[in-house]
């Protein structure tokens, strides 16, 4: 049963410097992930859901415990290692988009895949997969800044989604959206997660997200409240 | 490859900043290189001049003789040694014999320097073909054009002339110009007179005597003959390469104000975009850059805008320097400078010196963006997401 397990997190515990002394932001938080899982971190603010995610996507690292994702132990990668990670293997999704500005919508999805030196024949293709998974074939020229929220969200899934990863992590993803575009992405992702088995995970405290998730994790300062799995 | 393509659209795609540090930096390679071709072209012509009027491969100079000191002429020149008698009668060397003595155009008294020449050497550019008698018994001379302002004669004028001969004793003779050449070079113009050799060999007593030689390259004699001292082109255009000397200083002074104000910019432009793009360089990292790689990323875009600029110089500066090369500047008043200069001033753009402007140029515009780029290595990825960093 631990086979299908693709993240493992063992009694991680997150201290930033503060002051003189230290904020405990993750506290002995023990919790696995499998493949294909629609789950989201919920908690209040501040009660460490980006905090997981960030130590989940390897671009940081738990001052204890075992973080495993695929595999690899967090703690113990190089910076040439984790990028390796997170170029092929997780997908990132933000509150604020992150889109690359000076670029198009395809040439932000086909991002990754550059530094992954695919050819160009298959970037064109896994682009245009991606920006159909999102509806966005036709906005392919436009730049980030002509775009609206709910577009420049769906760019991001796709330029998440593209390289097909295990993970995506998104934080946040409807809190800059309105209801019709939250539902919209919401539904894109869940299809995503069907169709390619990629396992999501989630930080939000909204309502709509929720809905979807088939299990929500309660964080409450920095530790794991409770856990709830829902048959969607 | 992919580094330096998301590095030119990152530094297009930024607009206004990029063309300002584009410009400065451009602006300071054409100056640099319009002012390192006007010194190098100043030169060449002074060098080549002098050479062609004056010291073609070098000198033999009399032991007793030194340019510098006219009191050592009165004992500055002895019989052509025969080791080079070969060379004199070719041609390939050029006898030329100093003597003192002072004229007295329109009443005043003149100090000047006598100097004789085979009029039939071809040797120089000096014209001694010129100096041929006027049939009215006058010995011929010609003079250069400082020369010819500074005593106000022209061709024609006779004036009175007086000098020692070898027993020491005054002569005089009436003499009469009849030639006024243009050198652009001083040091065969200015306080003296050209005499046919064989006139002066006359009115000196000096028969086959010289001062100094003029040796080409057919005068196979380039070192020291019988006590006479070979003296190089080294030696002989020393003020030249003083003068290069200086103005290279002067060149490195203005690039170094000039590259210091365009690399503020670069650099101020630098530590900007790594304050503001704390969230790209996030993104870049969530993406799977490594922090060196986006450090590199960066270092790249700041040295794009010199290769940008060399290419802006390129379309502004080259037909600009060209047509200065082809027409040159005039120079007002260039008979008062001590070294050979021609009225115009045509540059001589080098190759060398372009590249090694640009060189530096991009060399250290590299080094400004590499600088403020460092940090991001050790930038908190996480706090850069968030746009945190202060
Ligand atoms: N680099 C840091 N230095 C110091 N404290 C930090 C740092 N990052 C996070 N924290 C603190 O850790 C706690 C958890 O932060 P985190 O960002 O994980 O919360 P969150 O659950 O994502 O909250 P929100 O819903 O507001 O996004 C917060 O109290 C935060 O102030
Ligand atoms: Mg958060």
């Amino acid at each position: 049963m631990k086979t299908n397990h693709v993240i493992s997190m063992k009694e991680v515990v997150k201290n930033f410097p503060i002051g003189g002394g230290f904020f405990t932001a993750l506290n002995n938080v023990t919790i696995d992930f499998k493949e294909g899982e629609f789950t989201g971190l919920v908690g209040p603010s501040g009660s460490g859901k980006t905090t997981l995610l960030n130590i989940i996507g390897s671009l940081d690292t738990p001052s204890q415990g075992e973080a495993i994702v695929l595999g690899k132990a967090i703690q113990t990668l190089s910076a040439k290692q984790s990028a390796a990670l997170r170029n092929v293997n997780i997908g990132f999704i933000f509150q604020s988009y992150n889109l690359l500005p000076v670029y198009t919508v395809y040439e932000n999805v086909e991002f990754a895949l550059l530094l992954q030196k695919k050819s160009a024949t298959e970037r064109r293709k896994m682009v245009m997969d991606a920006l159909e998974w999102v509806g966005l074939t036709d906005k392919e020229k436009s730049r980030p800044s002509q775009l609206s929220g709910g577009e420049s969200q769906r760019v991001a899934i796709a330029r998440a989604m593209v390289k097909r990863p295990p993970i995506v992590l998104a934080d946040e993803p409807s809190a800059n959206l309105d209801a019709a575009n939250s539902h919209h992405i919401l539904k894109t992702m869940l299809k995503l997660n069907q169709e390619l088995k990629t396992t999501f995970i989630f930080a939000t405290h909204d309502e709509k997200v929720m809905h979807y998730l088939t299990r929500i994790v309660h964080l409450r300062d920095g530790q794991i409240d409770s856990i709830t799995t829902k048959d969607n | 490859m992919l580094l330096i393509k998301t590095a030119f659209k990152n530094i297009i795609g930024s607009g206004k900043r990029t063309w300002l540090n584009v410009t400065v930096l451009s602006l300071t390679l054409v100056i640099m290189v319009a002012y390192a071709g006007t010194n190098d072209g100043f030169v060449e012509e002074a060098r080549r001049e002098t050479r062609e009027w004056e010291i073609r491969e070098g000198q033999l100079w009399h032991p007793e003789y030194d340019r510098f000191d006219i009191f050592t002429l009165q004992d500055a020149h002895g019989v052509i040694p025969d080791e080079l008698a070969p060379c004199v009668q070719s041609g390939a060397s050029v006898p030329i014999l100093v003597l003192q003595g002072s004229m007295f155009p329109k009443g005043r008294l003149q100090n000047v320097l006598l100097k004789g020449i085979p009029v039939s050497q071809t040797a120089l550019a000096l014209p001694s073909w010129e100096i041929v008698p006027d049939g009215s018994g006058d010995i011929p001379a010609i003079i250069g054009k400082r020369m010819a302002k500074s005593a106000d004669m022209t061709t024609g004028d006779r004036v009175m002339l007086r000098w020692r001969d070898h027993n020491g004793v005054f002569d005089a003779r009436q003499i009469v110009i009849v030639h006024i050449f243009d050198s652009k070079v001083p040091a065969v113009d200015g306080g003296q007179i050209w005499f046919n050799l064989d006139d002066l060999y006359e009115m000196s007593g000096m028969a086959g005597q010289a001062t100094y030689f003029v040796q080409t390259r057919d005068c196979l004699v380039m070192s020291d003959v019988a006590g006479w001292h070979f003296k190089d082109l080294k030696f002989l255009m020393k003020d030249i390469d003083i003068m290069e000397q200086t103005a290279r200083m002067e060149g490195v002074i203005i690039f170094v104000i000039l590259l210091s104000i365009a690399l503020l910019a670069v650099y101020d432009t630098q530590v900007l975009s790594i304050f503001r793009r704390q969230k790209e360089i996030g993104t870049y990292v969530a993406l799977g850059m490594t922090p060196r790689t986006v450090t590199w990323l960066f270092t790249l875009e700041g040295t794009t805008y010199s290769i940008l600029a060399a290419l802006v110089s390129f379309v502004w500066g080259a037909p600009l320097l060209a047509l200065y090369a082809s027409y040159g500047i005039p120079i007002p008043g260039s008979d008062d400078y001590g070294i050979a200069m021609g009225d115009v001033l045509v540059p001589v753009f080098k190759v060398s010196s372009i590249l090694i402007t640009f060189g530096v140029v991009a060399l250290f515009s590299a080094l400004v963006s590499y600088l403020p780029a460092r940090k991001i290595a050790r930038q908190n990825m996480v706090l850069a997401l968030k746009g945190k960093i202060h």
